[in-house]
């Protein structure tokens, strides 16, 4: 009979923590929706204004002291009050219902399923979208990291000397400097919004960690004696540092990079609450919540609470899924 | 240990001039050209020449280094490009608010989550361990802002136990009434992952030789517990807590804005707002050099309380 696999008995031991695997198919439950939503399957219309302003959610019901506000506005129009027809009026009146079909007002429900925002967005649809936007993010920014420390971490780990000097010299000095002062500064001198530069700035900072861990891996690996039997058969360094090696510690890649997908989606909401992140035409927990402040002092809790309760599942179920991991990968640590 | 102090030291000068080229390279090449920013919405040429004759950046790169290095060793980054106040001035007056609200926050948060991480660590492998470690990892999954924003308008808006934000004169009053709830929503952001973290440095005790051997020579599990694992779980709290400080000077910034606190966070986030290169420069520097003394002290502290430590 053959022996079971390395991974095979990870996953084994993975499926036996109840915890963990349920918080596995909540991540995959995100994955599944951020993929839905990537091919205009879901809230492709989140920008479309599709409630009154600041709709309240269905299971309050719609408030009937707005509702009549907004007629009695209606009926006070102040152009009628001179006695002067609106030249433009029957006109306008007829390009929006050519445009929609049916007259704006008309359009716009009193309540939404959890609520609008000012523009009387569907807070519900621009949760989703944002997890896509957040959720990419982080992977993306989480693999650029991974990527980063693991090939210094192998550089510096496996050559050693005046390369490994370097590589922990910069180290040093990324991490003299506090994460949170070094991402905001490199934003504000790059003063450009957008995905991509959240992205490159989070991985190119963020990957210090990581790559401490794969050096100290490196260095206990490189001489076993699998290792030096490969040197005497002839493979190459490289060949010896990602073919022999990195297998060996593929484990600890994994854990981090899921730690880290953890990590840069807290970060992505942070920056873009300050304006350094995601620019404005896109939707992220970040901006919801940079709007939810306000809200919350004019008593519209919902789209706080939505974006609050859309990240915190997500961001749960990955630390219990990494923790899970961790346990399943390494079954010494326990 | 002296050996050991001065070699550290010397191993400054290589990282802070790796820091100093850091920022300088990313002033210099990532970011535009500064004259622009400063030059306002309409910018004519003889405008943006002067300004960069001002700040020195027509000379060549190398000249400009030599600036900004002598700005470090003079501790004179001039001012502020948007209030024309000294960056001397403005780290000095900003200092006390900070220290006004971190030193407590460290505190509180240090004793409750000993507290806490011992309580769990008691009851180790138990629901309740296992319950409080998931309730952790939810309250973590919360982000910081949340807690602001929530805190604030539940405590301060709707209750009006603390004003929503501002700043006194007297120490006392600044303590007392403005720095309270900020202390409060520092505590609750960093007690999960405190109780997380010192909960290993418990456990990674209470499996040592000499727990069992305290055990087998009868004594009580209180008295284990407080007298003998305590005091070895507390070398790493006490460095950890050590290290934390100078990333929470400038990263305490959130807190310090939205409760309107004047300390070096507030500082920073509204330079970066302003494009304020003087102070970030000066910020980023100072940290980075308040991180490695903070390291190092937190070395030889873990020496001083544990004679067993190697230092190499």
């Amino acid at each position: 009979m053959r022996e079971q696999g390395v991974w095979a008995l990870a996953w084994k031991r993975f499926r036996r923590d109840r915890l963990g695997f349920a918080s596995l198919i909540v991540v995959a439950a995100y994955v599944v929706l951020v993929l839905a939503v990537a091919s205009g399957l879901l809230a492709r219309d989140w920008e479309s204004e599709a409630g009154v302003n600041f709709a309240p959610p269905t299971f309050i019901g719609a408030e009937a002291g707005e509702a009549s506000t907004v007629k009695k506005l209606e009926v006070a129009r102040p152009v009628s009050d001179y006695g002067i027809p609106d030249p433009l009026g029957p006109d306008l009146e007829a390009i929006e219902k050519s445009l929609s079909g049916k007259s704006r007002d008309q359009a716009r429900a009193l309540t939404l399923p959890l609520g609008g925002d000012k523009w009387g967005r569907d807070v519900l649809k621009k949760a989703v979208k944002g997890t896509e936007t957040s959720l990419f993010v982080g992977l993306a920014a989480a693999i650029l990291a991974t990527f980063i420390g693991t090939l210094f971490g192998a550089l510096a780990g496996f050559r050693g000397g005046k390369v490994d000097d370097f590589f922990n010299w910069l180290y040093s000095v990324l991490t003299s400097i506090p994460y949170l002062l070094l991402v905001l500064t490199v934003a504000a001198v790059v003063n450009q919004k957008g995905v991509l530069t959240v992205i490159l700035i989070l991985g190119l900072t963020g990957w210090t960690g990581i790559f401490r861990l794969i050096r100290a891996e490196y260095m206990k690996h490189k001489v076993r004696e699998y290792v030096m039997a490969a040197d005497a058969i002839g493979a190459s360094n490289g060949r010896r540092m990602f073919v022999h090696i990195l297998p060996n510690v593929s484990h600890v890649v994994l854990v981090q990079l899921s730690l880290h997908v953890v990590l840069f989606i807290k970060s992505e909401v942070i920056l873009t609450f300050l304006g350094y992140g995601v620019s404005v035409d896109t939707v992220s927990w970040g901006s919801m919540l940079a709007e939810a402040g306000t809200e919350l002092l004019l008593g519209k809790w919902w789209q706080l609470t939505v974006a609050t309760v859309f990240m915190a599942v997500l961001v749960t179920a990955f630390s219990l899924f990494t923790d899970a991991m961790r346990d399943a990968l390494d079954p010494r640590l326990k | 240990m002296l050996a050991y102090t001065l070699r550290r030291l010397w191993q400054f000068i290589p990282t802070l001039g790796g820091v100093v080229l850091l920022v300088f390279f990313v002033f210099n090449f990532v970011g535009g050209d500064p004259a622009y920013l400063l030059a306002g919405k309409i910018p004519n040429p003889e405008t943006i020449a002067n300004i960069r004759k001002q700040l020195g950046v027509d000379e060549p790169y190398a000249v400009q280094l030599w600036i900004f290095v002598k700005q470090i060793l003079t501790g004179d980054f001039g001012a502020s490009w948007s209030t024309n106040e000294r960056v001397s001035q403005i780290f000095a007056t900003r200092l006390g608010p900070s220290l006004t609200v971190l030193v407590p926050l460290l505190m509180i948060s240090t004793l409750l989550g000993m507290a806490g991480a011992m309580l769990v660590a008691y009851v180790r492998g138990s629901l309740t361990d296992r319950a409080v470690m998931v309730a952790c990892t939810v309250a973590q999954s919360v982000s910081i802002l949340v807690y602001i924003l929530v805190f604030q308008y539940l405590f301060a808006y709707q209750l009006g136990w603390f004003p929503v934000q501002g700043w006194g004169v007297t120490f006392m009053d600044n303590l007392l009434r403005y720095a309270v709830l900020a202390i409060v929503v520092g505590v609750a952001v960093s007690l999960a992952p405190d109780v997380r973290l010192y909960r290993t440095f418990f456990l990674d005790e209470i499996n040592q030789d000499y727990v069992r051997t305290a055990r087998a020579k009868g004594m009580s599990e209180t008295r284990i517990m407080w007298v003998h694992v305590l005091r070895n779980a507390a070398i790493p709290i006490v460095t950890n807590v050590l290290l934390q400080l100078p990333g929470l000077l400038a990263g305490a910034f959130l807190i310090e804005r939205f409760f309107g606190i004047p300390g070096i966070g507030r500082e920073v986030i509204l330079a970066v707002e302003r494009s304020d290169f003087p102070i970030i420069k000066a910020v980023t520097v100072y940290v980075a050099l308040a991180t490695m003394v903070v390291n190092l002290a937190a070395d030889l502290l873990y020496k001083a309380i544990d004679p067993r430590v190697q230092l190499k």
